[in-house]
């Protein structure tokens, strides 16, 4: 693992960290300098709300070498209640439950064991509310 | 800019050619693109190619390639931009002639994707790698967000995607340069592994190595070649966020129509004006969603096009006469390159069994990762 640049993610890996435009609103998740929208620099420090609903979604049957163990593997778009977007696994529940529209919640989890020690890297999973 | 013509093509055969390395691909695809201009020399060059670093180690390979190809000495430039490489490679010879700094220039692309390494790992790259590929996202899995996206808000169905691979192996089955050259049924792509729902291993383009290059030259240069002339019309590009979840509305490929609105406002066209197309279908659903980008076919109406026979050799728009990505192989940096050479050779009314009865007017369409980076050509047979 090149650990900087691990270390850079966590604060968004762990704590959902991202940025509000102090102009437009707009969520910037990871953080940016500068906002698409309407071009301010200005920002302030938001964390996510953990909980959202599943915009598309898939299951990944042939996986990279990292999660080749872990297939079937569903995976969604989620939309934060803020409306930011990000890419989560969805986990603690069987594939063919997964489904536009429903409601997720964001929780803490090892997400990939990285090299031959098998160094554990975090980060967010979904799973499914109700 | 002044007029711009391609008037030289050449590719090698796409497929497994473990016979053959990087170097060699591109230098026989180059060769055959200047002897069919016949060109005695060339300005400049550039070589499109994803990622042949982590395809074979090698990079610096626009200097590599210009050696072998007996032309150390001239200006030669490599240009990335995941799958949509080749494509940009043709844009940037484009604006060189157009802007009179060169007058005849040599656009390629290449890719060595089958010398072992790990194929899904390479091209995850072309995501974000950590925001996207770091949760396990693959690039079939990218394009499934896509397909079920559409599927739940138009109704597109399985059938229909899978109606994308078999008109496009029919295509294919007439190329003698296609990977895949045979004929596919619905029921095989629809029973073939899953991928990533609900792509199936036949709803993805395959892993193939494989070079394309084409000549770029002003008309003065052109004209004085006496060869068969295309002209391009027209060259939009356009780019999006990296990663998917991004964007808007994932039923949607906005980069493509950005590209594409350039593109028909450069050439003065409107979309009925075209008479067919090759459009980067790397899965089923790709070929669906730059259908209804590029103004063919009204969106959500794509799956039904398809199924109906609208955009095959015969129908209304024909759209990858070549076998597309899907059949003909997708070696990526290369692939831009051989839609290109597609047009042309419908343009010049030598594409032989899949030839478009008197077509005048053709579109290339190749993009990169999900949609981040599109390049949009209009080209037009001169007679
Ligand atoms: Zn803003």
């Amino acid at each position: 693992m090149i650990t900087p640049r691990y270390t850079r993610e966590i604060p968004q890996r762990y704590h959902l960290e991202a940025g509000k435009c102090t102009e437009c609103n707009f969520i910037a998740f990871p953080p940016r300098l500068i906002c698409p929208e309407c071009g301010s620099r200005e920002f302030e420090q938001i964390s996510l709300s953990p909980s959202g609903k599943i915009v598309t979604y898939t299951v990944v049957c042939v996986a990279a070498e990292e999660f080749s163990t872990e297939t079937p593997l569903p995976i969604a778009i989620i939309e934060t209640d803020e409306g930011a977007r990000l890419t989560a696994q969805v986990v603690d529940c069987d594939p063919e439950e997964v489904e536009i529209g429903k409601r997720v919640r964001l929780i803490f989890r090892c997400i990939q064991k990285e090299g031959l020690a098998g160094i554990r890297q975090y980060g967010y999973k979904a799973v499914l509310e109700g | 800019m002044r007029e711009v013509a391609i008037v030289g093509v050449g590719m090698t055969r796409f497929g497994e050619l473990w016979e053959s390395p990087l170097r060699n691909m591109f230098t026989e695809a180059a060769l055959t693109a200047i002897d069919d201009a016949g060109v005695d020399h060339i300005d400049s060059m550039y070589v499109g190619a994803m990622s042949s670093g982590l395809f074979v180690h090698q990079e610096h390979i626009a200097s590599l390639l210009a050696d072998y190809l007996g032309v150390a000495g001239i200006p030669s430039t490599r240009v990335e931009s995941a799958c949509a490489s080749g494509g940009l490679a043709v844009r940037q010879a484009v604006i060189e002639v157009g802007a009179g700094v060169s007058d005849i220039v040599l656009a390629g692309g290449v890719e060595k994707m089958t010398d072992g390494v790990d194929a899904i790992d390479a091209l995850a790259t072309a995501a974000d790698q950590e925001y996207e590929a770091f949760h396990g996202i693959t690039f079939p899995g990218l394009y499934a967000f896509i397909a079920n996206a559409h599927m739940h808000r138009y109704g597109t169905t399985r059938e229909q995607l899978a109606d994308v691979a078999v008109k496009n192996h029919d295509h294919g089955s007439l190329n003698p340069k296609a990977q895949f050259p045979f004929k596919i049924t619905r029921e095989a792509v629809m029973n073939s592994t899953m991928v990533a729902w609900p792509l199936r291993l036949l709803d993805c383009s395959p892993v193939t190595d494989g070079a394309a290059a084409v000549i770029v030259t002003s008309m003065d240069v052109a004209e004085k070649l006496g060869r068969p002339i295309v002209k391009v019309l027209a060259s939009g590009h356009a780019t999006d966020g990296l990663a998917l979840h991004s964007r808007t509305d994932p039923t949607t490929i906005p980069a493509v129509g950005r590209a594409a609105e350039i593109a028909f406002k450069q050439a003065g066209l409107t979309p009925e004006k075209i008479e067919l197309a090759e459009v980067h279908d790397c899965f089923t659903i790709a070929e669906l969603v730059v259908t209804e980008e590029l103004g063919f076919v009204e969106r959500g109406r794509s799956g039904e096009a398809v199924s109906s026979g609208e955009t095959r050799l015969g129908g209304r728009i024909p759209v990858n006469t070549s076998g597309g990505l899907k059949a003909k192989g997708h070696p990526v940096g290369a692939s831009g390159v051989a839609q290109i050479i597609e047009v042309v050779e419908q343009l010049r009314g030598s594409a032989g069994d899949r030839q478009v009865e008197g077509a005048r007017i053709g579109l290339t369409q190749n993009m990169g990762g999900s949609g981040a980076s599109c390049v949009v050509h209009i080209l037009e047979g001169v007679s």
